[in-house]
């Protein structure tokens, strides 16, 4: 009787959900820029981000991270604006912004009051054809990306875990290669490379700019005419298909690092929604992800962290937007007295349940109203709408996917679910990645009190 | 002269323009204080309930009021933890509970529709006023809690910033980590959390905030729901003062990592300070403002130093830290450290220039509506604005106290304020002295 009326309350959502929902409009420039805007008023605020089609998944041997490296140089100055003044400029109008390098793209952004919408487009055109890359800023620059790994990788003992992992993992395919690129590769970098890198991807037809905010549509078309419409193309030559060696068995490996907890790591080939044969299969492993970690009712937090008690946390992901096929990872650690393998063969048994049990009615309605829900929640901030449309454009799904998602995960049935897992989530198709913690030696500790 | 006309003239236009938002607040029967902005355009609505119940009120048992705050939502009422979890997710709602220095809080997200709203609020109110504290949750709650802590050792990040919090506040409450540490969690009992939870989790000690898509009527019952249950009990006593330091120390601590970690700092301002907006607006300039900041252009901008190099004020119901840091290649250490100090020390005695004064207002001025654009940003603004009974027009006020810094006042406070000669350093790191690259080829 309860679940009936919570049905028929949520059915009334999408609608609802629906109708608020502002719509995107597309534009495309004659040198190929594709300019998506989306118009919320709730806020006098603005979001701008310019997406490339290029990460380290783009990247050779020898040069890997060199997308991370390029995206750091984007603040060196141009023609017109020298070093600093990017970012100075952007501040001096309220302005916030960063960029952030993945496998499949690089991305700038600006947030601003919404009237500032033209200062960051003027930057950002600048920088998109006229960038200067001196000698002597790279080699500043290069110590600072190598500062950033020793933070981000080479002393997080979990993060050198998964950088292993994923060359493990990985045959073939591109995405075996950190983002930020392996450290003799960073030392290397000579001006020609991140010349070359520039000129190869950055051009308006290998861009897609998405303007989410207080704005005009038609004004944001107009002004990106105006800024970005002079712009020269380059010549995109079309990546190399490169798809990952099918794995043949088990892959396992340990890595020794000084750590206190040991951490386990597990993941199966599976295909994202731009590789899938069956969009419907991308969006069952969307599911059964919810399914195993889509919050505190979640198998995984039932099961394992409270239900049998053998982990200290665990979880699962599944990236639906890669541009190539990625892997399902399920994470955990264990609790004291219990060791990474015991947490193997639990999560295990949970990939054999899915396979042989459907799931119930009850779980599936929790992740579509968790779905549909989220959907509401994410309107709130334009920056993540922003993401999602330049991420979505940037691996080669069109942007209206957003706008499909509630759909396509409410029409995913419990029967789908079961199929995936037993075509995915198979054992010749596993890598296990272990964290076996090494002794930190002891603290040394010294005091000086008053040493001035 | 003409450039300090034109930048006033700015500040005004850009100031006109943006009202913040309306705050109704009133007080509940037992004495509990509602803070409401209605905000319309999507269906959902922000709730948090806070207390003065952070660790600072830990006493002895460091981490006793992150482990409450962690248990409530593991058994209430009728309840276990899987129930409480399927009652919030089935409608697709956010909970979450825990504790920082000063407070702590339960919030909620929840969709308006009436059937949801009603089901996720009747499980945070469950969750509010009957939490059970059984012993199989605590047990398993306290061994996640130690195995985290015990995780932090592996950090020089966590391990630096637990040494520092040490050095700045020694015995005050602000001293030790809101997780507590190894061996006060392993001393807690089940009882001590129902203990902390009745003298704290009170209706005289509670903050409710509601930020959303419900009318004030809904607003008025929402709030009443959820505290009209709970004892009226006591506001707690005041926290002590903090006593700042007046030498300067420095503790270095040996780990086996690549980049040493450094804070430098000390305790310096709180919620109410009279000096607030001048120790604001200049630690934006120091190394507050991200990309553009002094420090950063010092560290990394011309040296090449670190990845991150900033600074931080951090208000609190008493001083709270006031923290300068950067990570960097262990035998580079000593050049950073006295880069960041001169930095520091030349901005303490010479102040802002002209011209990082006027960007800074632009920079602050400019960007103050992304300060709440978002319903949540808006509700952790009122969230602040209630617990630490700050004026209701605070954020109206904002841009025009900014306005009111002048290099002089900014230098005045700095200087009073940030004793040169008591800062506090910890260094997290493997010691190794700086080679001549070339000959080590």
């Amino acid at each position: 009787m309860n679940k009936r009326l919570l049905c028929t309350a949520l059915l009334c959502l999408p609608v609802m959900a629906h109708s608020e929902a502002s719509k995107v409009s597309e534009h495309i420039l004659k040198n190929g820029l594709k300019v998506l805007v989306k118009e919320d008023h709730r806020s006098p605020v603005v979001v701008s981000q310019v997406w490339y089609k290029v990460g380290s998944s783009y990247e050779p041997n020898g040069i890997t991270g060199v997308s991370h490296m390029l995206e750091h140089m984007m603040f060196k100055g141009t023609d017109k604006h020298p070093a600093g003044d990017f970012s100075k400029i952007i501040a001096e109008n309220g302005g916030d912004e960063n960029a952030f390098t993945g496998q499949d793209y690089t991305a700038y952004f600006q947030t601003m009051a919404a009237d500032k919408l033209a200062v960051s487009f003027e930057l950002e055109a600048d920088r998109m054809r006229y960038l200067h890359l001196l000698p002597e800023e790279l080699k500043k620059e290069l110590e600072v990306v190598t500062e950033e790994r020793r933070m981000r990788t080479d002393d997080k003992p979990q993060a050198k875990l998964a950088e292993s992992f994923n060359a493990v993992a990985f045959t073939s395919s591109p995405y075996k290669h950190p983002v930020i690129g392996w450290p003799s590769d960073i030392a290397n970098y000579k001006v020609e490379d991140l010349q070359a890198w520039y000129q190869q991807w950055y051009a308006p037809n290998n861009a897609t700019l998405v303007v989410v905010g207080d704005v005009q549509t038609q004004a944001v078309f107009d002004l990106a005419e105006k800024y970005f419409a002079e712009l020269k193309t380059s010549d995109i030559k079309p990546l190399k298909p490169q798809p990952d060696m099918e794995q043949l068995g088990t892959r396992r490996i340990v890595v020794k690092a000084p750590a206190k907890l040991p951490v386990l790591l597990m993941g199966y080939k599976v295909p994202s929604l731009k590789t899938a044969a069956q969009e419907t299969e991308a969006y069952a492993l969307e599911v059964l992800a919810g399914v195993l970690d889509g919050g505190n009712s979640a198998r995984l937090s039932t099961d394992l962290v409270r239900g049998k008690q053998l982990a200290v946390s665990a979880g699962a992901s599944y990236d639906l937007v890669g541009r190539l096929d990625g892997l399902f990872e399920l994470d955990a650690t264990p609790v004291e007295g219990k060791n990474v393998a015991d947490l193997e063969t639990a999560l295990k048994a949970e990939v054999v349940k899915l396979q042989q049990t459907l799931i119930s009615d009850e779980e599936l309605q929790r992740i579509k109203a968790q779905v549909l829900a989220s959907s509401v929640y994410e309107k709130d901030s334009n920056f993540y709408q922003g993401m999602q449309l330049g991420a979505l454009e940037t691996v080669g799904l069109a942007w209206q996917k957003a706008d499909e998602y509630v759909a396509n995960i409410n029409k995913v049935t419990a029967e789908q679910v079961r199929d995936v897992a037993k075509k995915y989530l198979i054992e010749d198709h596993l890598t296990v990645g272990y964290l076996d913690p090494q002794a930190i030696k002891p603290a040394a500790t010294s005091t000086a009190k008053g040493a001035k | 002269m003409a450039i300090r006309l034109l930048g006033l003239l700015l500040f005004v236009f850009s100031s006109v323009t943006h009202a913040a938002a309306k705050i109704d607040h009133w007080q509940t029967p037992q004495g509990s204080r509602v803070y409401y902005v209605r905000t319309e355009g999507l269906p959902m609505v922000d709730i948090q309930v806070s207390f003065d119940a952070g660790s600072a009120r830990d006493n002895q048992q460091f981490g006793v009021a992150a482990l409450t705050a962690a248990l409530l939502d593991t058994g209430a009422g009728q309840w276990n933890a899987d129930a409480i979890a399927q009652r919030f997710e089935s409608v697709g709602a956010l909970f979450d509970a825990s504790a920082s220095t000063d407070m702590a809080t339960l919030s909620l997200r929840t969709l308006t529709d009436k059937a949801l709203f009603d089901k996720s609020l009747d499980t945070m109110q469950t969750i509010l006023t009957k939490p059970r504290f059984n012993e199989v949750d605590f047990k398993r709650e306290k061994n996640r809690t130690l195995a985290g802590l015990k995780q932090q050792e592996e950090s020089p990040a966590a391990l630096g910033s637990i040494a520092f919090s040490k050095a700045l506040y020694n015995t005050h409450p602000y001293g030790h980590q809101t997780a507590g540490n190894l061996k006060t969690i392993a001393g807690l009992k089940a009882a001590d959390l129902q203990t902390f939870y009745k003298t704290y989790y009170v209706a005289a000690n509670a903050i409710v905030v509601i930020v959303g898509d419900v009318s004030k009527e809904q607003a008025e019952q929402t709030a009443l729901l959820l505290v009209k249950d709970l004892p009226t009990g006591k506001k707690p006593e005041a926290l002590a003062d903090v006593m700042i330091p007046t030498t300067a120390s420095q503790q270095h601590i040996e780990f086996p990592s690549a980049q040493t970690h450094v804070l430098v700092g000390l305790p310096v301002t709180y919620r109410k300070d009279p000096d607030y907006y001048n120790l604001y607006i200049g630690n934006h300039i120091l190394g507050g403002s991200g990309l553009v900041s002094k420090l950063f252009d010092e560290v990394r901008e011309k040296r090449g130093l670190a990845y991150s190099a900033s600074s931080s004020m951090t208000p609190l119901l008493k001083s709270g830290p006031f923290t300068l840091g950067l990570q960097t290649r262990n035998d580079q250490t000593k050049q950073a450290v006295e880069v960041l100090n001169k930095t520091l020390s030349d901005f303490v005695t010479q102040g802002p220039t002209e011209a990082e004064l006027t960007a800074a207002k632009k920079n602050i001025i400019g960007g103050f509506p992304m300060r709440f654009d978002t319903n949540k940003k808006l509700a952790t603004y009122v969230g602040m604005i209630g617990f630490y009974e700050m004026p209701l027009d605070y954020l109206d006020t904002f841009q025009q106290k900014i306005e009111a810094t002048t290099i002089a006042t900014i230098t005045e406070a700095f200087k009073r304020r940030v004793n040169l000669n008591a800062l506090q350093t910890v260094t997290v790191g493997k010691t190794e002295v700086a080679v001549d690259v070339k000959s080590a080829k």
